[in-house]
């Protein structure tokens, strides 16, 4: 071994070249179609990852059983972990498929690897979800900085670097649903006029404290907190902290749902006191 | 009468800048993209954004100065005047961007951190960690989102762009509207708009695996240039010196890790095999620092490239034999380099499994940027010198101040303006900023720069245009049902050829696709030479003729993306074909466009705009005049070589 081996983030297990690698994928042709399973046989090529390989599959949608079938569906975008689409569930955990990279899945022959779609969101079509219900909690706890519009009004307020980085880390969520998919208390729920009271989950509680503490944000504070203080908010969380688990962005979730929880206390006990 | 409407196609930076500029405006807005707008392909941007700066200025720089670098940079191929504009602009967008509550980088004072970049010897980028495009992004996203929840926003995700809907009238062509398809769903019809904006990015994967998101196919471009749209410099296309290679795509490794203090080499001797950290510094050539003393590690990017390809592939002094250089930042404090690079150093951590705090990384160059793209008009504005002057001397005092409406006037309807009438063209999918390379960290710039002062014009057009007269509301259906048949006789097309299974590989889309990918990327990418661009004519007439007997393994009419991506190939083809002929006929070398075969710059012949149009399925080309009448054009050395170096400026202030 090299001295810099010691370097290497983690001891990644040495793959065999040439190897056939299986994955067991869960498919459904749409909303109301029967669930069914099928496995692909594919050879991955050097420092593939479950995007090139479903890229291999759509090229020859081929199952183990020589039976012919259509191509898998799955979102996907950036490729590099930053864009959220390509979420699913692999070997029974959330992350993205793009950063799961096949030498360390499946080294050796034959090994498989098991892809689902998201528990959590409607199915459009095999890996593909629907995630509308996310963006619309963003709408909901007012995850915006109010500007007064676009015109020259110079800088905005200055800050510590500090609550720079510190806002820069929650600003990093892209998204993707893993909190979501990981948490007991989040629950599939196809009808939007239900979103409002069902649980909001972990990354919108961030969202929410990430423009509370911006000077300008912190203007709907108030607004936000009303929201998180009903039905579907903080009171939900079952505190399983599940969500911190699985953020691929290492977001301090529980931290955030805890800061929004005394804020709502402060917030509800000011409000009584006001009448 | 009908309410006016606006669509605006893409919803990156741009796409979002316009939205929201628009709306501000009090127009109603239609924002289509084929993924929820926060996942589009900005967020890729790592670096930065520039603008100058106070500190910057003190030491003598400008807006006139990173006008002028923008130039050079672009090797004297773009329209001067817009660039004026889009540099005087800088610093008001960052203050923009700031009451967003972007997390710039702070210093120790609670000021916006600065860094070095590419074609500046001054700290004038702008940054968020090393995912500023994602902080940007996510900025005007969520600006978006609060004039949708007002209702002046309306958002179709997942719908495809198909074709624009243009009108013949007394006037000349005008756009009134266009035709997409729920990608779900698969309904296709056609809306109507008063003005469209296509903001829709590069065409990356014309090259196969790029530096870009899987999105980026150019189809939405290269649509509307079947339909009649100009399109400009289409051989401009940027290779990034520094991308880690991958089965899938080819990620960027950020200019950034060069602009904090990232140094190239190669080992000296051919087939060192020694650990890179047990090579002594003798034995390491930092082949980029000793050929360009001045800038070192941060010359433009099309220099940066052409170095490390000639190193590996000319010198054979890659690393392990391999196409591949060693960026390192090891000599850097990992604390230091978290804090200013974490994002792009964790991509690599993740990627490859080495963490590049302590290991040298292992690039090569990748596709990464069109600066070609949907040509488009602008009116001048009121700085008009008698005669061009020569190249701005780097600190001095700038000829102008920045003001307001000296490169374009504000408002004009035609600034970004393609040559349809009310069809308009923002970020990266039009030719106009970046010349023949673009400078790092000028992107993002130059995206929301059109977003904000194009929009402008957007919105006057729609109140003082053609459609004030006659709006889309009002009138008949026939032309959008043309387009709306037209593309459904496309779907059907490649629904009847499905069969389940896979096709053979002749007539198999993703193996065409992938052909395309190896041949533009063999063909027309860092080197290129009259004997291998007519091969890659012939290649491409024959992956045309196998794409029309091309069959799908999918017929399926929910949710079928075999189709999206058959359809695409055809759009790409045609692009690639626009590409691969401008870099045959523009023959000289100038910023990305290199002809081993005409290795010199030649401005009396093409210090010009390559004008592709596309009519009855054929591709023109000519060659137009550009508006050069700022900055007389000089040699784009950057101090190379026995050049006298450019004077480093007095030492630059960090205030980390």
């Amino acid at each position: 071994m090299s001295a810099t081996a010691s370097h290497t983030t983690h001891a990644r297990p040495q793959a065999k070249p040439g190897r056939t690698v299986r994955f067991r994928i869960k498919r459904c042709d749409g909303p109301g179609k029967p669930v069914r399973w099928e496995t692909f046989a594919v050879k991955p090529e050097a420092g593939a990852n479950i995007i090139s390989c479903l890229q291999q599959i759509a090229a020859s949608p081929v199952t183990v059983d020589g039976q012919k079938t259509t191509p898998v569906a799955w979102d996907s975008g950036c490729l590099e972990e930053v864009c959220g689409a390509c979420t699913m569930v692999i070997n029974g955990k959330v992350r993205q498929s793009c950063s799961c990279l096949i030498d360390e899945y499946a080294p050796n022959e034959g090994d498989e690897i098991t892809l689902e779609p998201m528990s959590k969101f409607p199915v459009v079509r095999d890996l593909w979800v629907d995630r509308a219900r996310l963006f619309d909690a963003l709408k909901r706890v007012k995850a915006w900085v109010p500007i007064d519009g676009t015109y020259s009004l110079g800088a905005g307020p200055r800050e510590s670097a500090e609550q720079s980085e510190s806002r820069y880390v929650m600003s990093t969520c892209m998204s993707c649903g893993c909190c979501l998919e990981a948490c007991p208390q989040y629950q599939v729920e196809e009808s939007p006029e239900k979103w409002p009271t069902s649980f909001i989950g972990a990354h919108a509680m961030n969202q929410a404290r990430l423009f509370n503490e911006h000077a300008t944000g912190a203007v709907l504070k108030g607004a936000r907190l009303d929201t998180l203080m009903g039905e579907g908010g903080v009171n939900d969380c079952g505190n399983a902290q599940n969500c911190v688990q699985v953020c691929p962005k290492h977001i301090p979730l529980t931290e955030s749902i805890a800061t929004i929880g005394r804020s709502v206390t402060i917030h509800a006990i000011a409000k009584w006191f006001r009448g | 009468m009908a309410q006016h409407r606006v669509i605006v196609v893409g919803g990156g930076l741009a796409g979002l800048a316009a939205s929201a500029r628009i709306a501000e405006a009090g127009l109603a807005v239609d924002l289509f993209s084929v993924v929820p707008v926060k996942r589009s392909h900005s967020v890729c941007a790592q670096g930065g954004i520039n603008a100058c700066n106070e500190v910057a200025r003190q030491q003598g720089y400008s807006e006139y100065e990173h006008f002028d670098e923008t130039i050079y940079g672009g090797d004297f191929l773009a329209d001067q005047h817009p660039v004026l504009e889009m540099a005087n602009w800088a610093p008001r967008i960052i203050d923009l961007l700031d009451r967003m509550g972007v997390p710039f980088n702070r210093t120790s004072e609670g000021y916006r951190d600065l860094r070095l970049f590419g074609g500046s010897l001054f700290k004038r980028t702008h940054f968020s960690g090393a995912t500023t495009g994602q902080q940007l992004i996510y900025a005007l996203d969520e600006q978006v989102r609060r004039y949708e929840s007002e209702g002046q926003v309306t958002k179709y995700e997942f719908w495809e762009f198909l074709w624009p809907v243009i009108e013949d009238t007394a006037q000349g062509q005008r756009c009134v509207g266009i035709v997409a398809q729920d990608m779900r769903t698969m309904q296709i019809r056609a809306f109507r708009a008063d003005a469209v904006v296509m903001a829709t990015g590069g065409c990356g994967l014309v090259f196969g695996k790029s530096t870009n998101s899987i999105i980026c196919t150019g189809a939405a471009a290269a649509r509307c240039f079947r339909a009649g749209v100009w399109y400009g410099n289409p051989e401009m296309i940027q290779v990034h010196p520094t991308a880690i290679p991958g089965a899938d795509k080819l990620r960027l490794m950020s200019e950034s890790a060069r602009g904090e203090g990232g140094r190239v080499w190669v080992p000296r001797k051919k087939g060192d095999s020694r650990p890179p950290r047990d090579i002594p510094e003798a034995d390491r050539y930092y082949f980029l620092e000793e050929r360009y003393p001045a800038y070192g590690n941060i010359v433009p990017r099309d220099i940066a490239t052409r170095e490390i390809f000639s190193i590996c592939v000319n010198d054979g002094l890659g690393v392990a034999g391999e196409n591949q250089v060693y960026l390192d930042l090891t000599h850097k404090d990992p604390e230091y380099l978290t804090r200013k690079l974490g994002g792009i150093l964790e991509i690599y951590e993740k990627f490859v499994g080495v963490d590049p705090r302590h290991e040298p990384m292992k690039i090569f160059p990748a596709v990464h940027y069109s600066m070609g793209g949907l040509w488009t008009s602008f009116t001048k504005g009121s700085y008009n010198p008698d005669a061009a002057r020569a190249k701005h001397k780097s600190g001095t005092r700038p000829p102008i101040l920045a003001e307001v409406g000296q490169g374009m006037q504000l408002g004009a309807l035609n600034n970004a303006q393609t040559n349809i009438t009310g069809l308009y063209a923002f970020g990266e999918v039009n030719f106009a900023y970046h010349g023949a390379n673009r400078l790092g960290a000028n992107a993002l710039l130059s995206c929301i720069f059109d977003g904000l002062f194009c929009g402008v014009s957007v919105a006057n057009y729609v109140r003082d245009g053609a459609p004030a007269k006659t709006p889309a509301g009002d009138l008949s259906s026939a032309g959008y049902d043309r387009v709306v048949a037209q593309e459904q006789q496309k779907v059907k097309r490649w629904v009847d050829s499905a069969s389940a299974g896979a096709a053979e590989p002749r007539t198999n889309p993703y193996i065409i696709g992938k052909e395309l990918g190896d041949e533009m990327t063999a063909a027309c990418t860092v080197v290129r030479h009259q004997t291998r661009l007519t091969q890659c004519a012939g290649k491409l007439a024959e992956l045309r003729e196998r794409q029309d007997a091309a069959t799908l393994a999918d017929g399926a009419s929910w949710s079928n993306q075999a189709l999206g991506y058959a359809r695409a190939l055809s759009d790409m083809l045609v692009l690639a074909e626009a590409i691969a002929r401008g870099a045959t006929e523009r023959k000289e070398s100038r910023g990305a466009h290199y002809r081993t075969d005409f290795p010199d710059r030649d401005d009396a012949n093409f210090m010009k705009t390559t004008l592709a149009k596309h009519q009855g399925g054929t591709t023109s080309l000519e060659f137009v005049p550009i508006d050069a009448s700022l900055i007389l054009p000089t040699a784009r050395t950057y101090g190379k070589k026995d050049d006298k170096p450019a004077a480093k400026p007095a030492m630059a202030a960090s205030a980390s």
